[in-house]
């Protein structure tokens, strides 16, 4: 048995069976990541020698569990990246920022926290664009992560570490953020599961903050049953995070059984989301993955979410402005970078200045000006009127239809380099995956076929607020008569 | 600095803007970004076209109100570790250059 060939729920299983061991499993990956990461660099740190002993005490767990001992928790000895935006204490922590260079957070996030709690080793932390800011992980100091399809590729980003990650076979499962798309955007590039769960249901605490009314913490994955496992592990309220739902979590693995069949399952088709700029590649695959949701029993039909085209300027002037405010804390003084200065304000420029790359300090500079006095109403106050028209029309679109389908992106992996120096076209990127984002709503990626190239493609469900049950449900239908999710790139 | 839509930003206004966010930046910095924003701000403007007099802007897209917990004395981080990252410190302190003259 090849351990790295087994989904995380497969894993988990022949760990607790004892056909697998968990030192024999971490080896696998850590030897993998290793062996591949100077061509894919998707890891900005791989855990070393304390991941061993770490896997040695799982083993131990679970023969004491089969001698007749208590059960350990269920990912016990299973190795997990997460993406460098999340803290997990004594593991550097850079946000792919060189402001953040040489960070050890004192502390551990939430979400990253009740993994361990079940189990889960921590395998390494992977590369994102800096701060999240970007779809293509070129945006990262440390340098960008190829995508496994073909290595001239962006993966996609802004998680495009952890897409690349599960792509490529060197982790079975990874933490990613979606601020306006930083999950689903890569999985799509990468050819594999991302699941933006509702904005609350998963806890930020320990989550380096980008745009707070958006950040959300999710998964990419190799299936959907493999994200609803880590999901119901990690979602759910959390003191130290106020905007975390009080909502109980459902058992969302326990649903995903029997026949995969959609019967009573409404699904709207928004004509905006199909609109021209679309890679023609693209929309026949997807509209040949809404044929299979069809054939599974689902109803289908169009629906229209009228605002769709402000999506995309609402998002460049909400996400920044949070992003200004909320990067101010980066000032050379209690962690991170520091240039020296004569006076406290020479400090904090310096810093900031030679601290931050390109795209943030663009970021900075725009919401900082839309936050200005005299433009807030114009900029920042209109862009959160016309969010609650595209909250809207997701809310009328929910009243006649359960779920939402679409492509993820307008078109597949682009080169690097190709769109670096043109932000507006880096940002039309996003375009498909931002109105779920400002909406609140979950959102998953699903790999779909692939284009004349080989390069994979997403398709994109939504559900309602808090209606991830359904949205897995029908996504686990899917992956029961399709194959694309099994495929890997030969590396 | 008067709000015209219509005209490009100016090197004095993006000076400001990198004055008020903190970021020293170079003059070819300065002339990028005074070109990047004016096209940003363009694609945005179309967002002024919409008739928002009816709707509220959104504050938070959950359906919580104020989140209140009970005042208690809980552990916080110990000073050694909040301090264990900083570039300087001084007697369990941050250390930062002269604020006053």
């Amino acid at each position: 048995m090849d351990p790295l060939e087994l989904t995380l729920c497969q894993s988990a299983e022949a760990l607790r069976d004892g056909t697998l061991s968990s030192t024999a499993l971490v080896e696998a990956y850590q030897s993998r990541a290793e062996q591949l990461n100077p061509k894919i660099h998707a890891y900005l740190h791989i855990a070393g020698e304390e991941l061993t002993l770490a896997a040695r005490q799982a083993d131990d767990s679970w023969s004491a569990f089969r001698r007749g001992g208590d059960a350990p928790g269920p990912l016990t000895g299973i190795p997990i990246a997460v993406k460098d935006v999340l803290c997990v204490k004594g593991y550097p922590c850079t946000c792919g920022s060189r402001i953040l260079e040489g960070f050890i957070p004192p502390y551990t996030a939430t979400p990253v926290e009740r993994l361990q709690s079940a189990g889960a080793l921590i395998l390494g932390k992977t590369n994102t664009d800096e701060f999240a800011m970007g779809s293509s992980t070129e945006n990262s100091a440390y340098g960008m992560t190829h995508n496994p399809w073909d290595a001239g590729r962006v993966p996609g980003g802004s998680s495009g570490g952890s897409a690349a990650a599960v792509a490529a076979r060197m982790a079975p499962i990874a933490l990613g953020t979606d601020t306006g798309g930083s999950i689903r955007q890569p999985a799509a590039y990468c050819g594999v599961v991302g699941l933006k769960p509702s904005y609350g249901r998963v806890s930020r605490y320990g989550l380096i903050a980008f745009g707070s009314s958006l950040d959300c913490v999710g998964m990419l994955a190799r299936t959907v049953e493999d994200a609803a496992f880590l999901l119901e592990i990690m979602a759910g309220h959390d003191p130290m995070d106020s905007t975390s739902m009080p909502e109980k979590t459902p058992a969302y693995r326990k649903t995903l059984n029997g026949e995969p069949d959609l019967r009573g399952i409404r699904i709207g088709i928004p004509k905006e989301y199909f609109a021209a700029g679309i890679q023609p590649d693209v929309g026949r695959l997807v509209r040949e993955a809404i044929g299979v949701l069809g054939s599974l029993g689902a109803e289908t039909k169009e629906i229209s979410l009228p605002n769709t085209e402000f999506a995309l300027p609402v998002y460049y002037i909400v996400a920044p402005a949070e992003a200004s405010a909320n990067l101010a804390r980066y000032d050379g003084v209690r962690f991170g970078l520091r240039r020296e200065g004569k006076k406290l304000r020479e400090l904090y420029d310096g810093t900031r200045g030679a601290g931050f790359g390109p795209e943030v300090k663009r970021r900075i500079m725009l919401g900082t000006y839309a936050l200005s006095a005299g433009y807030y109403d114009a900029y920042y106050g209109q862009a959160q009127k016309v969010r609650t028209m595209i909250k809207a029309d997701f809310e009328n679109a929910f009243r006649s239809v359960d779920i939402i389908a679409s492509p993820v992106t307008p078109s597949t992996a682009f080169r690097a380099g190709e769109k670096v120096d043109n932000p507006l076209s880096m940002y039309m990127e996003d375009l498909l995956t931002l109105p779920a984002s400002l909406a609140g709503v979950p959102g998953i990626s699903l790999p779909c076929g692939r284009d004349t190239e080989g390069l994979p493609v997403g398709l994109q469900l939504s559900g309602p607020f808090l209606g991830e049950e359904t949205l897995l449900r029908v996504s686990w239908a899917f992956q029961q008569v399709t194959r694309w999710h099994k495929e890997a790139p030969s590396l | 600095m008067r709000y015209n839509p219509a005209m490009p930003l100016t090197k004095k206004e993006v000076e400001h803007i990198a004055s008020l966010a903190h970021l020293q930046l170079g003059e070819q910095e300065l002339e990028k970004y005074r070109r990047q924003l004016t096209d940003i701000l363009d694609y945005a403007d179309r967002l002024r076209r919409v008739d928002t007099s009816a709707i509220s802007p959104t504050t938070t897209v959950l359906p919580l109100r104020s989140v209140l917990r009970a005042d208690e004395i809980k552990e916080s981080l110990a000073r050694a570790d909040a301090l264990a990252n900083a570039p300087e410190q001084d007697r369990h302190m941050f250390r930062i250059p002269p604020v006053f003259e």
